[in-house]
């Protein structure tokens, strides 16, 4: 790439369309896919210009004239208190998710690892990705029946001389609930990958330890932590950089009137003044301002991993 | 059963400090109950389906049903969404598994070839929708402008291919169909085409199994997008179905006549009943299945 001005450019243009021209079979194969990726992924792209036209859905994109000021659905944006409101929510549940669930596969493959009946092993690694197979749709009517105030789970409380709590509508159930879900949807099959990465290290690392007289505990912490720690480090900038696109469904399916003070993330928000009361072109602006924060926490995110682990994911 | 085979395994391993005997009597009961954990809520719910709602909803721990009562299943088939939801569902889902193979598998193919002109721009093309794309507005619009909002299209189209899926079986065709073979067929004369049908494919049935499951998952899960893009309620699929009976409270609209009391008590149960429903389809299979789930996102991990 870094040649590209040298002379010989036209030639290498020359040889490269011969090239592609002998694998046009390759291109077939790829056409349908490349039919997908520009229809749905980069012209919704396109489509985010809305965001800086008076968007009419009669006119189209191209005919709709221009927002002025350009920015102004931003600014109507920042000037509503929901959207100190809304970023607050979106970062506070995605960090508290990050926070709470992140170390919990790794902890759980590191323990499954030392379970040495291999019956056993497989049985709970089964059982523990069951819940990743359930639809947030089903998972959530789940915690609805549970939870509810006539609950097995506030029957059980009531039981023990507690209150009925209102798990499924009070704003300070909302997170602790969501993040809940989310370790228990998602912990056994985050999982996999630490488990194939620790299946993956030399047993000999192991003899040489236990000839050493180093304990379980001794072992986990200065040979498996280590060898896993570039997988733990990739899987952490991919959360990192997902941090502003926390599942929407779920919290929108999770909101009841009583918590929407936490539980309105950018996205429900996005969803229902886009859809719901379809402005298109402030909702779109709004969408676009969380990819974009998104994007540059993920951009930093791998610059920070590829500096300091020689990690990176792109 | 579960403690006698702890006691078992540790007389199969040697150099076992005290320490390490303490942290294997912990380690084998914190396993037993994050299964329990995991394993409870869904069996309590599919008992609470098939148990007297009184019992239920006296809230007490059930561990096997206690006074069989079946009158929610004789209800729930009452209930016509729930059947044209089921249909739908699995109608979305064996056209979504069957589009997305064919763009999927020879798109993943084509990126495996490292004498592919273009590659690393077109792989670039690829990765880049995985951490920036338009949004629900804009995918909305396009759904529109495409003409397939509010047909099955317009759930099965955009879930066509799936990046990650992508990558995932490209890594597959990396690793597993070696360099030689392709030279070896190519003095034979043989075409990319002819290559890739004859030869790759064939030997990738363990990935073509992988995909279509991650495909079909999805779409039997999927939700916001029906929400989004399709209009009818007679082409809803199952999910959505299911958040209005039991999540929106609609149950409760329509019967009348019988009495209040007894109502209520099979209202109450028809949740239980409706999630069982539509989660026991996937919770039934995916243990024979899962092993296929494990190779797909260990494939992916070699590399992520």
């Amino acid at each position: 790439m870094s040649s590209i001005s040298t002379p010989k450019a036209p030639s290498r243009a020359r040889t490269f369309l011969r090239r592609a021209l002998q694998s046009w079979q390759l291109y077939v194969l790829l056409l349908p896919a490349l039919v997908w990726l520009f229809t749905f992924a980069y012209y919704p792209m396109y489509g985010l210009i809305i965001a800086f036209k008076d968007f009419r859905i009669r006119a189209g994109i191209l005919a709709s004239p221009w927002a002025t000021p350009i920015f102004k659905y931003f600014e109507q944006f920042f000037s509503t208190s929901i959207a100190v409101n809304a970023i607050t929510n979106t970062i506070l549940l995605s960090l508290y998710q990050l926070i709470f669930s992140f170390w919990v596969p790794i902890v759980f493959a590191l323990l499954l690892n030392q379970i040495r009946n291999s019956r056993m092993k497989k049985t709970v690694q089964t059982i523990s990705y069951a819940p990743y197979f359930l639809s947030n749709v089903v998972l959530v009517s789940v915690i609805y029946v549970l939870f509810s105030a006539n609950g097995v789970v506030n029957s059980l409380i009531v039981e023990g001389g507690g209150a009925v709590k209102l798990f499924t509508s009070q704003a300070q159930y909302f997170r602790p609930m969501y993040i809940g879900s989310t370790i228990y949807q998602t912990m056994g099959f985050n999982a996999i990958i630490y488990i194939a990465a620790l299946t993956g290290i030399s047993p000999e690392y192991y003899e040489a330890a236990m000839i050493d007289g180093a304990s379980k505990l001794k072992r986990i912490w200065y040979i498996d932590i280590p060898l896993i720690m570039p997988t733990v480090i990739l899987m952490l900038v991919l959360s990192i950089g997902n941090i502003m696109t926390v599942g929407y469904e779920k919290a929108y399916l999770m909101q009841s009137p009583a918590n929407t003070t936490v539980s309105e993330i950018i996205s429900t928000y996005v969803y229902k003044v886009g859809l719901q009361t379809a402005q298109y072109s402030f909702a779109t602006a709004v969408g676009l301002f969380n990819s974009i924060v998104n994007f540059i926490i993920l951009f930093l995110a791998n610059l920070l991993s590829r500096k300091f682990a020689d990690i990176s994911i792109f | 059963m579960k403690k006698k085979e702890a006691v078992v395994m540790g007389q199969t391993f040697e150099a076992r400090t005290k320490g390490d005997i303490v942290f294997d009597i912990f380690n084998h009961a914190l396993m037993i109950i994050i299964c329990l954990i995991i394993f409870y809520p869904l069996y309590y719910v599919v008992l609470a389906s098939l148990t007297d709602p009184k019992i239920v909803n006296t809230g007490k721990l059930l561990f096997y049903p206690e006074n069989l009562y079946l009158e929610g299943y004789a209800k729930a088939l009452e209930f016509p969404s729930l059947t044209t939801g089921y249909v739908n569902t699995v109608k979305y889902t064996v056209m979504s598994v069957i589009v997305s193979l064919l763009a999927t598998v020879p798109a993943a193919y084509t990126l495996s070839r490292h004498d592919l002109p273009g590659r690393k721009t077109l792989m670039f093309l690829f990765t880049f929708t995985m951490f920036f794309s338009g949004g629900i507005i804009p995918m909305f619009l396009t759904i529109r402008a495409v003409g397939i909002y509010n047909t099955s299209w317009a759930l099965v189209l955009p879930a066509a291919v799936s990046v990650y899926n992508l990558i995932v079986c490209r890594s597959f065709f990396e690793s597993s169909i070696p360099v030689e073979l392709l030279e070896a067929s190519r003095i034979d004369g043989s075409s990319d085409f002819g290559f890739f049908f004859r030869i790759a494919l064939p030997l990738s049935s363990t990935i073509i199994a992988v995909m279509a499951l991650f495909y079909a998952t999805s779409m039997w899960n999927t939700f916001f997008n029906a929400l989004m893009f399709l209009q009818d309620d007679s082409k809803m699929p199952l999910q959505v179905v299911l958040r209005n009976l039991v999540l929106s409270n609609q149950l409760s609209a329509g019967s009348s006549g019988a009495e209040l009391a007894e109502r209520q008590k099979v209202i109450d149960q028809l949740k239980y009943v409706i999630i069982t429903m539509s989660a026991l389809p996937l919770i039934m299979i995916y243990p024979f299945v899962q092993r296929y789930f494990v190779a797909g996102v260990t494939i992916g991990a070699v590399k992520g």
